[in-house]
């Protein structure tokens, strides 16, 4: 007699991609802004980006319900080391609690697709990108979500070092000022908008450097 | 003052209906380094003495923050009053994730009072010695509370606890009238002003005081020490100014020896 199946999911997917580079003083961080369930729209202005501290912005892709449970968890948690240490969780220390809290979860866990940026305490970009149970590694750049297997190939192209054996490594932070990173981001969500049905209908990029926060906001199709 | 027949418990009355290990705690805040508030319709203003107990070490910490919108200074067993700012801070944080809303001061003051009113009834526990200005601002406006060991509370428009602070009382009893209309800054004065009053004659600077406000559009924060010192040289008040008149007739002089201008607090 075969298994049974359950009937019910405790999850869903809205879809949707994320990606973040690492510049030598910046940071760029962008998520599509279309939610979607199965074949079906939900909105076209959701954000999936959070800023968790003054240096570290988080994107999610995935089960948005789970993500916003997520972000509420991780800024109490920084409202408490903020009254315990007197100033802002740094960006590497924020990795590393994102991880913990995604693990804590490791036998129900979040169905959250996370890239965070930021800068680290030498004014860096950095970025740390994750799998649902937390796993995570600093990288140059990174993509998540439905779109992430057609952007990634061509972050590679564009930013990897061409051979493991040149050195120094140069996708450790990219050599691109911020308006070509961020040119770059907008071209690989319109790309990425035109074969994957979950992402489109605008793209929202912050950007962080020395002088603060920035928002740009980007058209991209809507269908 | 010796009650020793019925003070050994907490748990135990006395024939005239008291509890003399509250009663004692109380006399525990009495003894503490002074604290005061004032509140105008906008702002809630803390100001509290930093007396350090010798020049080598640090000012103790009498002024917490423990949200955005509250904060509170305290008077008495300082560790007492750190753990209950970290159950105040924990309450703010908890409420703030169920109701993604700041909690009503009202609130924290109950559920001090009440966490206080426990250790007067337990005979495993005794009475928390410190007592709590807590001052904040929410929906229904600006607030100063006064939690003391008993576990009672009540609203204050200014208030003062700790040692000498009669004499902030009577200054405040004389100018509270203006305080609902007065403007932040005036507030601020105001409480330095009372800070002065308790020191008897002692010179007021930065590094024997505190203050903190907390106000519409401006999140609960504590003044640094240059901002402080500012606002002493503006009004004048370090003590060469004889308008408020000095009211406590006790005969103690300066005893402490005076506070040097170099030594400077532990940063909050």
């Amino acid at each position: 007699m075969p298994k049974e199946q359950a009937n019910w999911s405790p999850y869903d997917n809205n879809g949707g991609t994320c990606v973040a580079i690492a510049g030598a003083d910046y940071c760029v961080i962008a998520a599509d802004t279309r939610m979607s369930t199965g074949y079906s729209i939900l909105t076209r202005d959701y954000s999936k980006i959070c800023k968790l501290a003054d240096k570290s912005i988080m994107a999610s892709s995935g089960f948005q319900a789970d993500v916003k449970a997520l972000q509420k968890v991780l800024a109490s948690r920084h409202s408490i080391y903020q009254h315990q240490h007197n100033k802002q969780m740094s960006c590497p220390a924020m990795a590393q609690l994102l991880s913990n809290t995604l693990y804590y979860k490791r036998f129900f866990p979040y169905y959250a697709f996370n890239v965070l940026g930021g800068l680290d305490s030498e004014g860096k970009g950095c970025v740390f990108t994750y799998d649902a149970v937390g796993s995570y590694e600093r990288v140059g750049y990174s993509a998540q979500g439905s779109g992430a297997t057609l952007i990634t190939p061509f972050l590679d192209n564009q930013l990897k070092s061409p051979s493991p054996l040149l050195l120094p490594a140069k996708d450790a932070v990219t050599p691109l000022s911020e308006s070509e990173a961020i040119d770059l981001v907008k071209t690989c969500f319109a790309s990425a908008t035109e074969r994957d049905i979950y992402t489109g209908d605008k793209v929202e990029i912050v950007i962080l450097n020395g002088d603060g926060i920035r928002h740009e906001y980007e058209e991209l199709r809507k269908d | 003052m010796f009650r020793n027949q019925y003070d050994t418990d907490v748990t135990t009355w006395s024939p005239a209906g008291r509890l003399f290990q509250v009663e004692y705690a109380m006399e525990a805040v009495k003894q503490g380094s002074a604290a005061i508030g004032l509140r105008s319709k906008t702002h809630v203003v803390l100001a509290c003495v930093n007396k350090a107990n010798s020049e080598l070490s640090s000012h103790q910490k009498k002024i917490f923050k423990v949200d955005d919108h509250i904060g509170v200074a305290i008077a008495g067993l300082t560790a007492d009053g750190r753990v209950l700012s970290r159950y105040m801070r924990s309450e703010c944080i908890n409420y703030g994730y169920t109701y993604e809303s700041p909690l009503p001061v009202g609130r924290l003051v109950v559920q001090l009072a009440d966490k206080a009113q426990v250790c007067t009834q337990r005979s495993w526990k005794r009475p928390y010695g410190v007592g709590l200005l807590v001052a904040g601002l929410d929906e229904s406006g600006a607030h100063l509370y006064y939690n003391c060991p008993s576990g009672n509370y009540f609203e204050y428009q200014a208030f003062a606890i700790g040692s000498r602070s009669q004499a902030a009382k009577t200054y405040l009893e004389r100018k509270f009238e203006n305080f609902t209309s007065s403007s932040r800054d005036d507030l601020i004065k105001d409480a330095l002003f009372a800070i002065r009053e308790t020191l008897q004659g002692e010179k007021l600077t930065s590094t024997v005081c505190t203050v903190a406000v907390v106000g519409v559009g401006e999140p609960f924060c504590i003044l640094d020490q240059a901002t402080v010192q500012g606002l002493i040289n503006e009004f004048e008040i370090s003590g060469e100014e004889g308008g408020a008149a000095v009211e406590e007739t006790g005969g103690e002089s300066g005893g402490a020896p005076a506070v040097e201008q170099e030594a400077a607090p532990m940063d909050i």
